[in-house]
């Protein structure tokens, strides 16, 4: 099939005598092809343009001085790179920290809690095993808002709340997303490299730690990657939980403009410092981003 | 193969000893989340039941019966952020999977240069949400933002997005529009997934692109676009820091305690059901009336739920094997 489809193309132009039809249309299509490759890059390169702008007007604005930044010019004439270092104050060092301890926890919680879990749905086999994944699925798409009323009566009794350990400790017993995805790469693993660790001795455990999991690196990467954005990114959670002392560059940033007035200059390169490290991050790990969304959806 | 099926068959005849050890073993596993799906889901989804029959303000509960569910059908500000929750479910969603279809369409025809726009089409996505929506306030403010100065040199006159009640939720749909990657992704991986020799085949039949398109893209791909509409929906269901941020950043308010700014600015205009959610359990502290919403919440994305659950349904079948 392939290749009859293949040898078609040439043959309209090779000294075969094909029918005038046949060639009026070959020749038709090879002229649209050419108006189509240069539409369809044209489309592509104006798609490029208005995705990167946004992101390129807020650096440009970042390193302009403030009477620029409030004129309205597009482009700094003065660079003013002392923004960056202005703006790194104790408070916004404060929420980096936040941030970090949020992030890095939460993510190391969620590994050593969600990994175990996703092994066992995608290798054993016990009774409430679909149940179970439905279970996972259905925690994983319901809203936060749901249930954060309780939650949060719930850590005011312990007197947790105001502090970013409401969001950090229910992560070390499993993260319904992360058990998913996770689940979702193990099973295509042949069961036979667990089963060959355990004739050769290793406990169920040690089969999972030494055999099973390093075939699943870029799982777990994917996972820990989307974890440690997603804490990076949470807005609503430390909003909920936590007080001044305790906010997030998340939380703190969205307050940034009114504490600064209008200085928009400040604002973006504030933000800037929250996007660049996502940005860092993507270029260096980028398959591992894409093959990750990827598994979430399509698998099914 | 055969070892494995020999054991398959022995199991139901296999020792009680072993099979409580194979019980204790799933159940050491799964440990985690048991405790977490019964501490931290399924106890506070009763709760939530519980204290919406009563007035609590985490100092002095009392129970009222129905009255936080009466209330709700007078709660002006519920039913307007149910509105605006809705728009942006019928607007939003639908655009941004259509937009996610057309880039990814567009992807698999470029020839060169594919690579590098899909990671740039592909980054917004990740950009934080609160930074996001910060950077397009900035933009498309009309007294300094560039876009403004941009379209003004060529003389298209826009509106003030983020402080006119008409332009806030388009505002957030051109958001949304932006950080459309994640979506972008699934349709392309589908896309790429869609089988040569049917193109092939359509093109010796002689299908046109459209053709092609309406009778082998589409119905191959439809299980995962259906995947990307109710999955946006639930998302959009959620939809909570863009509106709060944009609507502070625009009306330039203090997150201070104790303001008691009416949220959603202009004018309500982006108050989402969650925001409303927020603002009754946490600024006014009416729990129980914050549970209502809660289960209003509940209700609506556990219908879109069984919608995914019923698509999962197949792989969940399917059995453990290697």
């Amino acid at each position: 099939m392939t290749e009859t489809a293949v040898s078609l193309r040439p043959s309209a132009g090779t000294g075969q005598a094909p029918s005038p039809a046949r060639r009026r249309a070959a020749g038709g299509t090879r002229g649209r092809r050419v108006l189509y490759w240069i539409a369809t890059h044209a489309i592509a390169i104006a798609l490029g343009i208005m995705f990167m702008a946004p992101v390129t007007f807020m650096f440009l604005t970042a390193v302009m001085t403030d009477e620029q930044a409030l004129s309205g010019t597009l482009w700094p004439s003065e660079w003013a790179w002392g923004n960056f270092a202005e703006v790194m104050s104790a408070e916004m060092l404060r929420w980096l920290g936040n941030t970090l301890l949020y992030a890095g926890l939460g993510t190391a919680f969620m590994l050593v809690s969600s990994v175990p879990v996703a092994y066992a749905l995608a290798r054993f086999r016990f009774r409430g095993r679909k149940l179970a994944l439905v279970l996972v699925i259905t925690t994983m798409m319901l809203p936060p808002q749901v249930v954060v009323v309780p939650m949060y009566i719930v850590w005011a009794r312990f007197e947790l709340t105001g502090s970013l350990w409401p969001l950090i400790i229910p992560l070390l017993f499993g993260d319904a997303y992360s058990i998913f995805l996770l689940r979702q790469f193990l099973v295509t693993i042949p069961k036979d490299y667990a089963d060959a660790a355990r004739v050769d001795g290793c406990g169920e455990f040690a089969a999972m730690i030494r055999v099973v999991l390093p075939m699943a690196r870029p799982a777990i990467a994917a996972v820990a990657l989307f974890q440690f954005f997603y804490c990076w990114n949470d807005y609503f959670g430390p909003l909920v939980y936590a007080d001044p002392d305790h906010r997030p560059l998340a939380v703190g940033i969205a307050t940034f403009r009114a504490a600064h007035n209008v200085e928009w200059n400040l604002t973006m390169a504030a933000t800037l410092l929250t996007v660049l490290p996502v940005i860092v991050v993507f270029f260096l790990a980028q398959r591992v981003f894409i093959q990750g969304v990827t598994l979430t959806g399509v698998k099914g | 193969m055969t070892v494995l099926s020999a054991r398959r068959a022995r199991r139901p005849v296999a020792a009680p000893r072993a099979r409580r050890r194979h019980r204790l073993r799933v159940l050491a596993f799964l440990s985690p989340w048991l405790i977490g799906f019964g501490v931290f889901f399924a106890y506070p989804l009763l709760a939530t039941v519980y204290f919406s029959f009563t007035r609590y303000d985490l100092f002095s509960l009392e129970y009222v019966g129905l009255t936080n569910y009466r209330f709700l059908l007078q709660d002006e500000n519920a039913w307007r952020s149910m509105r605006n929750t809705m728009w942006l479910v019928v607007v939003m969603v639908p655009l941004r999977v259509l937009f996610a279809l057309g880039t990814a369409q567009l992807l698999t025809q470029l020839k060169t240069g594919g690579n590098v726009l899909r990671s740039i089409i592909y980054l917004p996505y990740l950009v934080p949400p609160v930074a996001a929506t910060v950077a397009f306030v900035f933009l498309l403010n009309p007294g300094t933002g560039p876009v403004e100065q941009l379209a003004g040199s060529v003389g298209i006159p826009l509106p003030d997005w983020f402080n006119e009640p008409q332009w806030s939720k388009p505002g957030l749909t051109l958001l949304g529009l932006w950080a459309v990657g994640d979506v972008m992704i699934i349709l392309l991986a589908a896309l790429l997934d869609v089988p040569r020799q049917l193109y092939e085949a359509s093109a010796i039949d002689g299908a046109g692109p459209w053709q092609r398109f309406r009778h082998i893209t589409l119905p191959t791909i439809s299980p995962v676009l259906l995947f990307a509409a109710v999955t946006g929906v639930i998302q959009t269901l959620q939809y909570f820091t863009q509106a709060m941020v944009a609507a502070k950043v625009a009306a330039g308010q203090a997150d201070q305690p104790g303001t008691t700014t009416a949220p959603g600015y202009p004018d309500g205009s982006t108050l989402t059901f969650p925001q409303w959610l927020y603002d009754e359990g946490f600024r006014q502290f009416n729990m129980g009336y914050a549970c209502v919403l809660a289960l209003v919440l509940l209700a609506v994305s556990m219908a879109f739920t069984l919608v995914l659950l019923r698509q999962f349904h197949a792989f969940a079948d399917e059995e453990v094997s290697g």
